[in-house]
């Protein structure tokens, strides 16, 4: 079943493709050349419509542990935006913590066709696989959590060597069937348990010795060693804390030029400076980041409203637990693998605090140079829902609105904030680079997030529209695999999406010590931890699909 | 992994019956027969070694085929006005092909266990908690407080596995560690160390636990009282525990709600997570709800991320409605709110359904028997016995893979509820 898309306006970053006219090919899921005997069996006319591949949240809580405490823990938030069974979809709820059936549905009616869950908890893994497995449409995977386990932290106190680690890291990735590494507050949860109640980058876990700083360090070269595209994916020390710039300036230049992908960047780039001890560091974080190109981020917008804090976090949680609202909250520690905390939480357009983290958010934006090492994210749904990214590129894309919004915000907050006189509008092509081939590149898809042949027939068609939240919250037509799943803006068909995976390669010799571990100290069997390939096919609707490593990425 | 060593002997094999996912069980199978040869207690040998007896699905009585029971099921649900399918001992492909069905058929969802398991649920949604896992209580606890439940009944390895095992991570003298019983007195031996200390033991009345925990949290947030006692219990007792729990750097505080079996117990639950909040103030301490038996947490996980919310959710109106009290199953069909009862109970032949004067169809383990004949008997296979399954264990994080040990040629209950929402 050839298919023509013919004529529309494509985006296509990764081949250089700015706003050209070009007609797409689609074969069995895949883009192809134009036909040589000139047969086609469909065509789709795109004549005056922008084309980009598909969008791709690479940061995005959708499944998990934590994912799921939030939503059994805000029946209210649920009961707003309830959804109803059609012909077509199953029944669910949306807003902050959605089901995994709408949130596959909402993902694809948005244009986007993967989305990646960044924390999942080796020991939890297969609860996180379980509900993207009844996530449709889109494809997806995970990030693996690291550096505050037991394991780790106690070979690094033994001062076992590179290697070692490498193979302990290439060993989980492999049996949680991830796609990249995330520390989350490195060595922090773990210094929770034994009631430290902060960690700073220099600063050692009490038991272990360990600093935040060696973690990242050990971390990160096991990550390039084993060439794994993703660049370790760090939440970092002192989230949240005004002066946590600081910090998160010294990690930057503390990780020896290795690739890191530093999330939420915006919950980190806080000063102490004016009355209120809070202000902007996006400015330095900007600059820092321009020069650093080893780094990579990803903003964690907030936007105004009620959502819900869901992170691995459990230390600064616990720590900002009187800011809860709705007055509920949720803390766990997790089977000497890691932790959680699960807080609601509601931005106010009139809180100080709150109008200074949109504007700082926005800032780094706009003040980071490189599309290619910046993407967007609202940490969803910690930063807002997901379902607010039309409204955030519209902000990114027209300043007039973007300072209109800016206008009503807490007026002290106005004037600690350079957001106003920062001109930079984003192109349709940085958009393009921001959600699309940048971050096909930053998780390690070979086949996704361009247009080129050979790539996934995952492609997204607008109508362009001056109003910009317009045109990104219903596009025209989406192709899923090269299946037609929406058209004017509604679902018309469900389909499900591959898991996205890498394989290092390890030494098998890490299981016997690991066996030894498993036998001694944790509660289940080393094999039973383990998750199976057939798992993630599961009843048949699921699949694998293993991403290429980087070229001399083995040990 | 469950290993298969010689013909007919697995090891390795996880317990999708004892809520803490014991998974170093050796069993042996021989034929339909299985037996567990290593690692069993009171509550996986009986799981196990359940035989098969029935085979066949029966229609009123009467012996039919697969097919033919499912088409009756179907007929039935077109003519319901409110299905209920409830019991919900199954594993997590069991648990998706029921809310599936319930979505399709506009039913109400519960499980068996939920009058215990809402009084945890309810705290979770109005205040939240602190809680721990399994392999942290291994490791970290000093101090563990079992409040108002006799836990070894229903968890006899919780202690030989957790509190007293050969080896920690930090160091720790297992015989410095601490148990003291609120309430319920221990029924044996379990939570005795190994080398003899026995767990000290502060007994009131179940009625009494309200008040006496109340008390207890006053305490701990150094509140002064003018009372003397409280159930019978000295106040100058409970000022000591609050003391040693400020002082433990790894306190956990476990409970059963189901044998919390009181009026509104759900607010003793929130007394004792709220005073956990209050020791980390200072200290380390956490909650330890023990529950995952018959799936009861595979199910509200699996409710959660289906529809947003645990069990007691109805999909009469096409979308889901949640009301812990309005859709309670055993209130429903108490008031006769109920004309079809879906009743799954794969794990134990001892559940059979409620009485009720609804239509009854019950997808049950082999051998169950029944006071009344149910419209329909399909006897389903067990997960982790006789088809591949995934459960959850009692702390909502860590889920095991089930294995297939024989080949009995039992329908799961994946199997029967898809076929009944095709055959719709």
């Amino acid at each position: 079943m050839l298919m023509k898309l013919t004529g529309g306006r494509i985006y296509d970053p990764e081949h250089g493709i700015n706003g050209e006219i070009r007609d797409i090919y689609v074969d069995d899921g895949r883009i192809v050349n134009a036909p040589d005997d000139g047969k086609i069996h469909q065509e789709v006319d795109l004549r005056g419509k922008v084309v980009m591949a598909g969008a791709i949240d690479m940061h995005t809580h959708i499944g998990g542990g934590k994912v799921n405490i939030a939503r059994t823990m805000l029946p209210e938030d649920h009961a707003a935006d309830v959804v109803a069974r059609t012909e077509l979809m199953r029944s669910g709820c949306g807003h902050a913590a959605p089901s995994t059936l709408t949130a596959g549905y909402r993902y694809a009616e948005m244009g986007y066709t993967a989305g990646f869950e960044p924390a999942i908890l080796p020991v939890n893994a297969r609860q996180a696989h379980m509900e993207m497995h009844d996530t449709p449409i889109i494809d997806k995977g995970g990030y693996v959590m690291l550096g505050s386990d037991d394991y780790l932290l106690r070979m690094m106190a033994a001062n076992d060597d590179q290697e070692s680690i490498n193979n302990y890291v290439a060993w989980t990735i492999t049996h949680s069937q991830a796609i990249g590494v995330k520390v989350v507050n490195p060595g922090g949860i773990n210094a929770f348990k034994f009631n430290q109640r902060k960690l700073d980058l220099d600063e050692k876990n009490s038991f272990y010795g360990v600093t935040p700083r060696e973690i990242l360090l050990r971390l990160a070269r096991a990550v390039k060693e084993l060439g794994i595209p993703h660049p370790l994916h760090v939440h970092g020390c002192n989230l949240g804390v005004p002066g946590n710039m600081d910090t998160t300036l010294d990690t930057m230049n503390g990780i020896e030029g290795l690739p890191m992908h530093m999330t939420h960047i915006q919950f980190h780039s806080y000063g102490t400076e004016g009355d209120f001890k809070f202000s902007s560091g996006a400015a330095e974080i900007a600059e820092a980041i321009n020069r650093h190109k080893n780094i990579t981020v990803d903003v964690g917008q907030i936007l105004f409203g009620q959502t819900v804090t869901a992170s691995g976090d459990s230390m600064l949680q616990h720590a900002a637990h009187s800011h809860a609202h709705p007055n509920k909250w949720v803390t766990m520690d997790i089977e000497c693998d890691a932790g959680c905390g699960v807080l609601p939480f509601k931005y106010k357009d009139q809180s100080y605090v709150n109008a200074l983290q949109w504007m700082i958010g926005l800032e780094t934006f706009l003040l980071v140079e490189d599309p290619w090492r910046i993407f967007l994210t609202t940490d969803h749904p910690n930063g807002a829902p997901f379902t607010s990214y039309p409204h955030l590129i519209r902000l990114l894309m027209d300043r007039t609105f973007r300072n209109e919004t800016l206008s009503k915000l807490h007026p002290e907050a106005q004037k600690a904030s350079r957001l106003g006189s920062i001109d930079r509008e984003y192109s349709l092509y940085e958009i393009a680079i921001m959600t699309r081939a940048g971050a096909a590149k930053l998780v390690g898809l070979a086949d996704r997030g361009h247009l080129g042949v050979g790539g996934a027939a995952d492609i997204t068609v607008y109508t362009d529209d001056a109003d910009r939240e317009k045109m990104f919250s219903r596009p025209d037509y989406v192709f899923k695999d090269g299946n037609m799943v929406v058209k004017d803006g509604d679902l018309i068909d469900v389909t499900w999406g591959t898991t996205h995976v890498v394989k290092p390669e390890y030494d098998n010799s890490v299981e016997k010590s690991l066996k030894g571990y498993f036998d001694k100290y944790l509660t289940m069997k080393m094999g039973n931890f383990k998750i199976s390939d057939d798992e993630i096919v599961d009843d048949g609707r699921g699949s694998l699909t293993i991403q290429p490593l980087h070229k001399g990425g083995r040990i | 992994m469950t290993e298969r060593l010689d013909e007919g002997v697995w090891q390795e094999v996880p317990s999708p019956f004892c809520g803490i996912a014991s998974d170093d069980l050796t069993i042996s199978v021989s034929g339909q027969k299985v037996s567990v040869v290593e690692n069993g207690d009171a509550v996986t040998i009986a799981g196990f070694e359940t035989p098969i007896t029935d085979t066949s699905p029966r229609v009123n009585g009467k012996e039919v085929s697969l097919t033919e029971a499912v088409d009756h099921i179907a007929t039935l649900l077109r003519d319901s006005q409110q299905t209920v399918i409830s019991g919900l001992a199954t594993d997590l492909n069991g648990a998706r092909a029921a809310m599936a069905l319930a979505d399709k058929n506009r039913a109400t969802v519960d499980h068996m266990n939920s009058t215990g398991a809402f009084r945890n649920l309810l705290v979770l949604q109005d205040t939240g908690w602190m809680n721990t896992t399994l392999a942290e209580v291994k490791n970290r606890v000093d101090l563990l407080l079992v409040v108002g439940s006799d836990i070894e009944v229903a968890y006899p390895r919780f202690f030989e596995r957790m509190v007293w095992p050969e080896n920690t991570l930090f160091g720790q003298d297992i015989e410095s560690r601490d148990v003291i019983y609120l309430g319920q007195a221990p029924s044996g031996e379990a939570s005795t160390s190994p080398a003899g200390k026995k767990a000290e033991v502060i007994t009131c009345d179940d009625a009494d636990l309200p008040e006496v925990l109340s008390v207890l949290r006053a305490l701990v947030a150094g509140r002064s009282l003018q009372a003397e006692q409280v159930g019978g219990i000295a106040i100058s007792v409970l000022a000591t525990l609050a003391a040693r729990l400020k002082q433990a750097k790894y306190s956990v505080v476990t409970w059963s709600a189901s044998m919390l079996d009181f009026e509104h117990a759900e607010t003793t639950v929130q007394t004792v997570c709220e005073m956990v909040k209050d020791l980390n103030a200072k200290t380390r301490s956490s909650g330890l709800p023990l529950g995952g038996k018959d799936g009861d947490t595979t199910v509200n996980q699996v409710s959660a991320w289906q529809s947003g919310y645990p069990m007691r959710t109805n999909f009469n109106r096409g979308y889901p409605d949640y009301d812990p009290y309005l859709s309670d199953s055993l209130r429903m069909l108490a008031d006769d709110e109920v004309d079809t009862l879906i009743w799954v109970s794969s794990f134990d032949v001892q559940r059979p359904p409620p009485t009720s004067n609804a239509t009854t169809i019950v997808l049950g383990r082999s051998g169950m028997k029944f006071e009344q004949e149910p419209a329909v008997f399909i006897p389903v296979g067990t997960p982790g016995i006789d088809h591949v399954g995934r459960a959850f264990r009692t702390d909502s994080v860590v889920s095991i893979p089930l294995r297939q040990l024989r080949d009995s040629g039992l329908p799961s209950t994946f199997e029967v509820l898809s076929a009944v929402e095709q055959a719709l």
